[in-house]
C-alpha cells in the first residue's frame, strides 16, 4: 500500500487551548507546524469552558502566584508535584497577559482591568479570606480564548488539517516518535505525516462515562495512541465530577454561579453546603461539594419527584447581574432544564467532567516513562499537553479555573521546548515499514466486515459500566466488579464489526476508533483506581476512607502491556520556594 | 415521531433521497438526540456533532426550511414531519454533512484577528466597560454557519461575497477599542461584492442560533465607512 506522506517540522495532534498555543509559538518562530484535528479547531471542547482561567493579577483584591500555588497544592490533596504547580501559577501572569495582548475579550472592570471573579478553592494568604483570581470573558471564557488562538494561528499561517483523525503514533526501535498516521475524514484515505516532533494535544475523555459534561468528541484518543506506543498512563484514578451538571442532563453550570454568589440547596430548603464546608461553603473545592450533593441525595434529601438531585438558587443575585456574568447559562439552563434561573433554581447534580490523571510529561510538555526510583526517561520526540498530560499539576483534584490555565501554559511551554528541541534535532529521523504496517493495522482491522457487535451496543454498554462501577463513591468490591466487566468488553471489542464500510465520512468508523481509545482509558481508570486503598480527592473509597500519607503519597503509573500498575514518588520540592507539607484539608 | 432525512453517499447513491425514520421521543429531547437515535437505528448515516449544548457550532442543519442547531432544538417545537436537510447551497459531501470551505474561506478573508500596532503594555491593554459591552453581540459567534447558508446573497456570490458570518466578525474587530487597523480593514472591504451584496434580507438575524445581529453589523461598517470617507 502506497501511503500519501506529508513532512512537518512539528506535528500537533489536537486543535484546543494546549494545540494552538503551543501552534502559535511555532508558527510565530516561523517552523513548519500542522496541527491535525478530527473537527473544525473551534469545534474542540475548550471552546465549552465557562467560568474562566486562574492567575494572581489582583485586579480585585491583593492577590500573589504564590497564594495561587498554596491553594493548588491544597485543592490537588497534595497529590501534585509542586515543582510544576509553581512554574504553572508564576507563567499564569504573563500567560494571560498574552492572551489578552492576542485579542480575548476578558469582562473589565471599572478601571479598565481585566475583570476577576471568585472560584472555589480559592484563599489570600495562604487559606484566609476568598480571593478572586479567576479571569472571565462573562461565562464563555473558554469560546472567547480557543476563537482567539485560532484567529492569531490563521494571522501566523499555521497549517491545519481540519477533520482528519490521529490514528495512533509511529516509532522507531528506540522508541523515539517519528510522526503519525492520520484518517482524512471526508476521503477516508490514509495521510502519514512525518514530523522531528510530535505533541498530543487531544483533551480528555469524559465520553468513557454516561452522564458527562463532556464532548461526543472527548474519547481519549491521545492517552490511548500513547498507551499503544508503551508510555503509561499517570494518575488515572483521579476524575473529576463536576458538582452541577443540569440534572439528567450532565451539561455543565459553571462553578462561577457559585462565585457570583449563587448557592446549593436540598428539599428542605436548606444550605447544606455550611455543613460540610463550615468557610468556604459552596465554594470548596470540587471534590468535596460533589461528594455532599451524592450524600444529600442518598441520604433522602434530594429534589424533585424522584428526589435525586439538588437545587442551584441564583435568582437573589437579580436579573442584571445574571444578565451581564452568566448569559450563557442562562440560556442552558431555559434550553435544557426549562427554568429561568432568574426566577427558579436550577436542578443540578455531579456529572463527569474531567480527567485530572493523563500521559506523563516534565514541566517542559516532554513526555518521560517514570520509574519507582524517582527518575523518568523522556521519550524522544513526544510531547503532550493539556488534559490529556499529567504534569502533574492537578494531583487528585483540580481547582476550577486552572484547567484553562494549563492547557495555556503547558502548551505554550511544550512550544517553546519543542523550537529549542529543533535546534539541536534537525533532521527527520528513519521510518520502517514495519512500524508503518503496525499503525495500518489499526484501520484494516475495522475492514473485517460480517456479523458482529454494533459499535452503538458495545459503546452504551462501556459507558454505563463506567458510570457504575468508577462513579463518586467507590468500594472494592464494585471496583473489582468494574475491572472484569471492562476486561470482558475489551475481549469483546474483538467481536465488533462496521457494517458501513463506506469510505466518504464515514462516522461509524470514526466512532469504531474512538470505542478502542475509550476502553484503553477506561481500563486504565478502573485498575488504578482499585489499587488506591486510601480516599484522596476525586478518588473516594467508603471502604478505605482517610487520606493516607505514609502509602499512598505517589502517584499511579499504569502500563497498558500486561495491565501492570506501578508507582512514582510526589515531587514535593518546589522550584524557588518552601514545600507545602500535607495537612489536614478543611474549608 | 416521523422523520424525513437527506441521505446521500457518493460511494453508493447516484443521486440523494430523503429517507423516513420513526423516532420515539423522550423527555427533553432535542433534535441531536434524535438524530443519534437515527444513527442507532442506521449506523451509515453521517453527521457533525459535538458538544451538545450549542456552543461548539457543529450541528447546524436545515430542518423543515428553517436553520437551526440541532442540540439546542426541542423535537416538541418541531411540525411533523420534520424534513432534515444539509444547510442550503453548500456542496453536500454526505448526507447532512455539507463543504464549508469557502465560509471558512470567508472568514479568513476579513482578518479575523487583534491587530494592535503600539508596543504592548507590560500587563493588559485597559479598556473600559463601556468598550467592552460594544463587543457583546459580535464575539459570541460559534461559526455554525446557519446564517451564511440562509443568504440569498452568499448563495449566488459565496465566491466573492463575505457573508454574514465574516461581516459580523469585520466588525468584531472594528468595534474593539484595542485594534488599530480600522483603515486597512474598512478599504479591504470596499468594492460591489465583499460587503455591499448585503440587500438587508435578513434572514441571518432570524436564522442565528446565538440571537446575533449581523444585519446590524453590517449597517454599522457602512455608516463607520461614510463617516471615514467624508
Amino acid at each position: 500500500m502506497t501511503l500519501a506522506r506529508r513532512r512537518f517540522d512539528a506535528l500537533i495532534i489536537g486543535a484546543g487551548g494546549a494545540g494552538l498555543n503551543a501552534a502559535l509559538q511555532l508558527a510565530n518562530a516561523n517552523l513548519r507546524v500542522a496541527v491535525v484535528s478530527k473537527v473544525f479547531p473551534t469545534r474542540s471542547h475548550t471552546v465549552a469552558a465557562q467560568g474562566g482561567v486562574n492567575a494572581a493579577l489582583a485586579n480585585v483584591f491583593e492577590d500573589n502566584w504564590h497564594w495561587h500555588m498554596f491553594d493548588t497544592v491544597k485543592g490537588s490533596d497534595y497529590l501534585g508535584d509542586q515543582d510544576a504547580i509553581e512554574f504553572m501559577c508564576r507563567e499564569a501572569i504573563p500567560t494571560v497577559y498574552e492572551l489578552e495582548h492576542n485579542g480575548v475579550p476578558f469582562s473589565r472592570l471599572d478601571n479598565g482591568k481585566i475583570y476577576q471573579r471568585a472560584f472555589g478553592g480559592q484563599s489570600q494568604n495562604f487559606g484566609g479570606a476568598q480571593a478572586a483570581r479567576t479571569c472571565a470573558a462573562a461565562d464563555r471564557t473558554g469560546h472567547a480564548i480557543l476563537h482567539t488562538l485560532y484567529q492569531q494561528n490563521i494571522r501566523a499561517r499555521t497549517h491545519f488539517f481540519d477533520e482528519y483523525f490521529g490514528v495512533e503514533l509511529i516509532r522507531d526501535e528506540d522508541g523515539a516518535i517519528l510522526g503519525a498516521l492520520t484518517l482524512e475524514i471526508e476521503t477516508g484515505e490514509p495521510l502519514l505525516i512525518e514530523a522531528k516532533t510530535t505533541l498530543l494535544a487531544t483533551g480528555g475523555g469524559g465520553q468513557v462515562f454516561r452522564t458527562t459534561s463532556n464532548a461526543h468528541i472527548n474519547t481519549g484518543d491521545g492517552m490511548a495512541m500513547a498507551l499503544r506506543a508503551g508510555v503509561p498512563l499517570m494518575d488515572m484514578e483521579f476524575f473529576q465530577f463536576h458538582p452541577t451538571g443540569i440534572a439528567g442532563r450532565g451539561m455543565l453550570i459553571t462553578e462561577g454561579v457559585r462565585g457570583e454568589g449563587g448557592y446549593l440547596i436540598n428539599k428542605d430548603g436548606e444550605r447544606f453546603m455550611e455543613r460540610y464546608a463550615p468557610t468556604a461553603k459552596d465554594l470548596a473545592s470540587r471534590d468535596v461539594v460533589s461528594r455532599a450533593i451524592v450524600t444529600e441525595v442518598k441520604e433522602g434529601r434530594g429534589c424533585g419527584p424522584n428526589a435525586d438531585h439538588v437545587l442551584l438558587k441564583v435568582d437573589h443575585l437579580g436579573e442584571d447581574i445574571i444578565a451581564k456574568r452568566l448569559p450563557g447559562i442562562r440560556e442552558s439552563s431555559k434550553i435544557f432544564a426549562g427554568v429561568d434561573p432568574a426566577v427558579e433554581p436550577i436542578p443540578v447534580f455531579p456529572t463527569a467532567h474531567y480527567m485530572m490523571g493523563g500521559i506523563p510529561t516534565d514541566r517542559l510538555g516532554q513526555v518521560v516513562i517514570p520509574a519507582a526510583d524517582g527518575s523518568e526517561q523522556i521519550v524522544p520526540g513526544l510531547y503532550a499537553a493539556g488534559e490529556c498530560a499529567c504534569v502533574s499539576v492537578h494531583g487528585a483534584n483540580r481547582l476550577g479555573g486552572n484547567s484553562l490555565l494549563d492547557i495555556l501554559v503547558f502548551g505554550r511551554a511544550a512550544g517553546q521546548q519543542i523550537i529549542n528541541n529543533l535546534k539541536d534535532n534537525p533532521e527527520h529521523r528513519p521510518m520502517s515499514e514495519a512500524a508503518i504496517d503496525q499503525a495500518v493495522a489499526r484501520l484494516t482491522r475495522w475492514e473485517q466486515s460480517g456479523e458482529g457487535i454494533s459499535v452503538r451496543e458495545l459503546r452504551d454498554e462501556f459507558r454505563k459500566v463506567m458510570e457504575d462501577h468508577a462513579g463518586v463513591f467507590r468500594t472494592d468490591e464494585i471496583m473489582a466488579e468494574g475491572v472484569e466487566k471492562v476486561k470482558a468488553l475489551r475481549e469483546k471489542l474483538k467481536d465488533v464489526r462496521l457494517g458501513d464500510q463506506s469510505k466518504v465520512f464515514n462516522t461509524a468508523r470514526i466512532e469504531a476508533l474512538e470505542l478502542e481509545n475509550l476502553i484503553d482509558i477506561g481500563m486504565a481508570i478502573v485498575l488504578s483506581a482499585l489499587e488506591r486503598k486510601e480516599s484522596r480527592g476525586a478518588h473516594s473509597r467508603p471502604d478505605y476512607t482517610e487520606r493516607d500519607d505514609v502509602n499512598w503519597l505517589k502517584h499511579s503509573v499504569y502500563f497498558k502491556e500486561g495491565d501492570r500498575l506501578d508507582y512514582k514518588p510526589v515531587q514535593t520540592k518546589p522550584l524557588t520556594v518552601e514545600t507545602f507539607p500535607p495537612k489536614p484539608r478543611v474549608y | 415521531m416521523k422523520f424525513f432525512v437527506y441521505r446521500y453517499n457518493p460511494d453508493v447513491d447516484t443521486a440523494p433521497h430523503m429517507q423516513e425514520y420513526d423516532v420515539e421521543v423522550t423527555r427533553g429531547m432535542m433534535l441531536r438526540d434524535a438524530l443519534m437515535e437515527i444513527k442507532r437505528q442506521d449506523e451509515a448515516f453521517a453527521f457533525r456533532h459535538s458538544c451538545g449544548e450549542g456552543v461548539c457550532g457543529s450541528d447546524a442543519v436545515n430542518v423543515n426550511g428553517a436553520n437551526l442547531l440541532g442540540c439546542t432544538t426541542p423535537v416538541s417545537e418541531l411540525k411533523e414531519p420534520v424534513n432534515v436537510r444539509p444547510l442550503p447551497g453548500r456542496p453536500v459531501i454526505r448526507d447532512l454533512v455539507v463543504d464549508m470551505s469557502q465560509f471558512y474561506q470567508q472568514y479568513r478573508a476579513v482578518k479575523p484577528y487583534l491587530i494592535h500596532k503600539d508596543a504592548l503594555p507590560e500587563q493588559e491593554i485597559l479598556q473600559s466597560p463601556e468598550d467592552r459591552d460594544k463587543l457583546d453581540g459580535l464575539y459570541e459567534c460559534i461559526m455554525c454557519g446557519c446564517c451564511s447558508t440562509a443568504c440569498p446573497s452568499f448563495w449566488w456570490n459565496p465566491d466573492k461575497f463575505h457573508g454574514p458570518q465574516a461581516l459580523l466578525q469585520a466588525w468584531r474587530f472594528l468595534a474593539d477599542s484595542r485594534d488599530q487597523a480600522t483603515e486597512e480593514r474598512l478599504d479591504a472591504l470596499e468594492g460591489p461584492y465583499k460587503l455591499f451584496r448585503c440587500h438587508t434580507i435578513m434572514n441571518c438575524v432570524e436564522s442565528c442560533p446565538k440571537s446575533l445581529n449581523p444585519t446590524k453589523a453590517i449597517g454599522k461598517i457602512k455608516e463607520l465607512m461614510l463617516r471615514h470617507s467624508i
